[in-house]
């Protein structure tokens, strides 16, 4: 039996150090200025590394403290392993693009850090309460980061769009909350799941306050129908925050959505399950088919993420230990992938512009052929053709989905992945089969050109190192279910 | 028991040689063309050695599973890295790396832009294509099946025609839709067996309801993949925009995979739903072979009638496998590797006198007799082992795959008999109308004969193609017991089928 009483300050420590880092880099940061911007970011990517090296270190099995509101298990390390991954991944991706962009500022990385630091609280919630807390520690941030180019009036726009959307799929969160509080008569996951442990058929209250909650979490992933702001938002914001959306809360949200669903509401399954199946086939139709008449390629990604977030809730859909693992195999590939999407489309430069539709990368294959062919295969590996990466994570989640009898959806998803293919292929088109008009220029990033290289490689040798990692994802999934 | 990978090495020694290629680099373009075009002809040719040493090992008497090598790849989901070969992968392996240097040799000097590039596709293609023949896991081997569509698509992209892309496009998602419907199947059988070892497979009794589905599945990507009638109409496309050696490898092994998947998965896994099936096979054979010989009779472009004529052929092949006779299923095999060899000479024959004219309008050809006397003698050979000859390997496979139609059903036989003498009418309207004929265009008479390179290329060809039709043994004797053993799986799967039905009978 754990002892919920016991204040123990371990299982808190890489959270501690982090929020620590943050003011600490903040003081020095407001002291020296803007110039000092390079050095701050350096310093959030150590820390980032760091915190996940302690994280490797962490001490076997499930920890529980303050009270039951704060949870540490295998499962909680992994996935705030890959938020620390995509979080340095992006960072090492932004910090020239932004000098370039002129909006180098020394806020961007502390922000970023802040909001990776909710992530973590998120991922590791236990109660309502400490989700609540987590979710908002993540958003404010990020409300900042989408208007970070304050003078351009997409930016703008993008950031008050999300910051309005944002509020209210929090206010339906915190009242989906305050409902379940009203009849389950607790606030913790774990008395939560006793409760529906007990009684089969939860009461109404329960059912409507789980849906609410369920709405807030749709809206931070951009599920299918709480998907309208991500297109605005991913066109206006900054490229490399755009990248930082794309991949990062994804995946925290994600890891927040498995624990409610499976550890607190675990007992009515059925409850959530029919929810979620709407939820991923329409994010998998609208993902494929509106991405079809995109021109511009951040608008294209916006599309293409709402897709692959109804590929994996078809494994959250299956309710299953398989299916959440599938789960977890689609997102640290699409982490990789989309960082290595969005670090090419930091390196679309002409004229010292930064361009971002589809026709700007018109025969690049004949001047840049290895930026071309890391594209190539990362967006072969997104369309799900084997033997790249991207086929593994369908092939796990239809697994799942296919145990669990859910053929429709199966299907389903097949079919949106024929369609989806289309767009995709269309990208690879423009750079190998159409000739250039004007060629984009030659960017001094190594950061980009880094993980742009480190995630095609990845696409491409996922197939002989896929099994430790599903071992891992594996053992981290056994520790999250038997909680 | 042999203990050296040697499928493994003829499988990814391509992939090694394009990781090679890859890193080739250098001042001069020129430079870095040769020395790309030379080292991967020197590693396909080396393949073709090693795959040849691996038939040296191969015993054919014996029907089962051979070189049978296994490593870990997911254990606890019990999905491994699993090769093998039998009678009639086998052949179809040695087909992959027999055509893939020839293709290299005929794309010596048409490719002119992105040479490096092109080899690359090309050996990881071949890999492709003899990981996907060897594979004894189904989801490796899907794997493969579906990794062809990569390379081969670049390939059509960008070294194709002025349609080029509506062409790849066309390819790629005409295929991919029919393959993920089979990917859902395998899994569904991956769930029901708890394996995806293909030799467990094989043994494992489906329920007969979940066999209709499965068995439809599959059908849904290989008769893409055949490509049966109504859904050929990518290949006419793919072939004419594709370059020589995209056509030729395209005609010459990627067709062979749904014939291949026929006779691996649907005819010895789900025997009830084939035996359901039969008649379907037999209408859309029928339909195919008549109407796209039909077709092929007007066409005016080469690579077209070609393309319809392979479709027509591959009718033959669907209606061998599904007589499952014997001699209906070894003719289909046979059939296939024969118009491996024969189509594939063919567009490499329209390759010929495209590299000099750039066109392939039959009309603005005629009485090549006159000034290429030695091409006249190739295309004619060719020509009538596609019309069936007799002392060809086209009459074999033919005449084997309407024997065993007629065992099963006269009706489908006569019609089917109906499209041999259509293929002699529109191979022989498109040989006089290239060949003879009165040689009254000017850039016609400027043509040269064959040189060299293209004769090295087509001898060995034409060497196959006598030696199959004279002697048909060597073939049949190492296809004859993989089939027979496919039959049998075939037949016990049926057995049990029925055992179970009673069963059923007798408790209610």
């Amino acid at each position: 039996m754990i002892d919920l009483q016991t204040f123990n300050i371990i299982p808190v420590m890489p959270e501690i150090i982090m929020a620590l880092m943050g003011m600490v880099l903040l003081i020095f940061a407001v002291s020296q200025g803007n110039k000092s911007y390079r050095i701050v970011s350096w310093y959030v990517v150590l820390t980032c590394i760091t915190v996940g090296a302690i994280l490797l270190r962490f001490p076997q099995g499930v920890s529980i403290t303050f009270g039951g509101m704060f949870v540490t298990e295998p499962f909680a390390v992994f996935m705030k392993l890959l938020v620390l991954a995509g979080a340095s991944l992006v960072l090492l991706m932004s910090i020239t693009y932004m000098q370039r962009e002129k909006i180098a500022r020394f806020e961007y990385p502390i922000l970023i850090l802040f909001s990776t630091l909710g992530m973590m609280v998120m991922l590791s919630a236990n109660d309502l309460i400490s989700l609540y807390m987590g979710l908002e520690l993540q958003s404010l941030p990020l409300y900042v980061l989408a208007a970070f180019n304050r003078d351009n009036l997409k930016s703008s726009e993008a950031g008050l769009k999300y910051f309005v959307l944002g509020a209210l799929s929090s206010g339906l969160l915190l009242y989906g909350c305050s409902m379940v509080y009203g009849f389950a008569g607790t606030t913790n996951f774990i008395g939560l799941a006793e409760v529906f442990a007990l009684e089969a058929t939860p009461v109404a209250g329960v059912v409507v306050g789980l849906v609410f909650i369920l709405v807030g979490l749709l809206f931070k992933i951009s599920a299918v129908p709480f998907h309208m702001w991500s297109p605005d938002v991913y066109e206006g914001a900054p490229s490399s925050v755009t990248a930082f959306f794309a991949v990062v809360p994804k995946i925290a949200a994600i890891g927040l959505l498995i624990r409610v669903s499976m550890s607190a509401f675990g007992g009515i399954a059925e409850q959530w399950q029919q929810v979620l199946m709407l939820v991923a086939m329409g994010s998998m139709i609208v993902g494929s088919m509106a991405a079809i008449v995109q021109t511009n390629i951040k608008r294209l990604m916006a599309y293409s993420s709402i897709g692959h977030m109804g590929y994996a809730l078809i494994g959250l859909t299956a309710a299953s230990s398989a299916g959440v693992q599938g789960l977890l195999v689609y997102m640290m590939i699409y982490m990789f992938t989309t960082a290595g999407v969005f670090a090419i489309i930091l390196l679309m430069v002409r004229k010292n512009m930064q361009v971002e539709t589809i026709d700007d990368l018109a025969g690049l294959a004949q001047y840049k052929p290895l930026m071309a062919l890391c594209m190539a295969v990362l967006m072969f590996s997104m369309a799900g053709i084997p033997p790249l990466a991207g086929f593994f994570g369908k092939l796990f989640v239809f697994q799942a989905a296919m145990a669990e009898g859910m053929y429709t959806l199966a299907i389903v998803g097949v079919l949106t992945s024929v369609i989806a293919a289309y767009y995709y292929l269309r990208i690879i088109k423009v750079m190998y089969f159409d000739s250039a008009t004007e060629q984009l220029d030659n960017v001094e990033d190594s950061g980009s050109n880094f993980v742009m290289r480190a995630s095609a490689f990845f696409a491409v040798v996922f197939i002989t190192i896929a099994w430790p990692i599903v071992e891992a994802i594996h053992y981290a999934v056994d520790s999250l279910l038997f909680l | 028991m042999n203990t050296f990978p040697i499928l493994s090495l003829i499988t990814f020694l391509p992939l090694l040689g394009a990781l090679f290629i890859f890193f080739i680099n250098g001042a001069k373009q020129e430079y870095i063309d040769r020395s790309a075009k030379t080292a991967a002809l020197f590693v396909s040719v080396f393949t073709f050695g090693a795959s040849l040493f691996m038939y040296s090992l191969f015993k054919p008497e014996n029907g089962d599973f051979q070189l049978i090598e296994t490593f870990r790849w997911f254990p606890s989901l019990n999905i491994s890295y699993k090769m093998g070969v039998d009678g009639i992968s086998v052949l179809f392996v040695l087909l992959s790396t027999f055509l893939t240097p020839v293709c290299l040799l005929a794309s010596w000097n048409s490719i002119k832009k992105n040479v490096k590039e092109f080899m690359i596709a090309f050996l990881i293609l071949e890999t492709m294509m003899i990981g996907m023949f060897c594979s004894l896991d189904i989801v490796l081997f899907y794997v493969f099946f579906e990794g062809v569509l990569i390379p081969m698509f670049i390939i059509i992209g960008v070294w194709g025609g002025p349609r080029r892309v509506y062409s790849s496009f066309k390819f790629f998602l005409y295929t991919l839709l029919g393959s993920v419907l089979m990917l859902l199947a395998i899994l569904a059988m991956y769930l029901h067996a708890e394996t995806s070892d293909i030799t467990v497979l094989l043994n494992t009794n489906f329920p007969i309801q979940m066999q209709t589905w499965l068995w439809l599945a599959f059908f849904a990507s290989f008769a893409v993949k055949m490509p049966m009638w109504p859904v050929h109409t990518w290949l006419p496309d793919a072939h004419v925009e594709a370059p020589t050696a995209g056509s030729v490898i395209l005609a010459g092994v990627l067709l062979k995979m749904g014939g291949y998947g026929f006779l691996r998965f649907s005819v010895p896994m789900f025997p009830v739903a084939t035996m359901e099936f039969t008649w379907l096979i037999y209408g859309l054979s029928v339909v195919a072979i008549i109407y796209t010989s039909l077709i092929a009779l007007v066409q005016t472009d080469m690579k077209k009638l070609i393309a319809y004529s392979s479709v027509a052929h591959m009718g033959f092949v669907t209606l061998g496998i599904f007589t499952l006779t014997e001699q209906g299923m070894e003719g289909a095999v046979f059939q296939m590797l024969s118009h491996g060899i024969v189509s594939a000479a063919l567009f490499l024959c329209v390759g010929v006198v495209y590299d000099r004219l750039h066109t392939r309008n039959i009309g603005r050809y005629g009485g090549l007799v006159n000034n290429m006397p030695k091409y006249a003698t190739v295309f004619m050979v060719f020509m009538l082992a596609s019309v069936g000859l007799p002392g060809t390997s086209g009459f074999v496979g033919e005449f084997l795959s309407l024997l065993g139609a007629f065992q099963v059903n006269t009706i489908v036989a006569t019609l089917a008999s109906t499209g041999v003498v259509l293929g002699a009418a529109y191979m022989l309207y498109l040989y006089r109308a290239v060949v003879f004929g009165p040689l009254d265009k000017d850039d016609v008479k400027k043509m040269l004969d064959l040189d060299k390179r293209e004769i090295t290329i087509f001898l060995p060809m034409i060497v196959l193609v006598l030696w199959m039709g004279i002697y048909p043994s060597t073939v049949l004797n190492t296809v004859a017991p993989a089939i027979k053993k496919t039959i049998t799986y075939h037949d016990q799967g049926l057995e049990r089928a029925e055992k179970e039905e009673k069963q059923k009978g007798d408790i209610q």
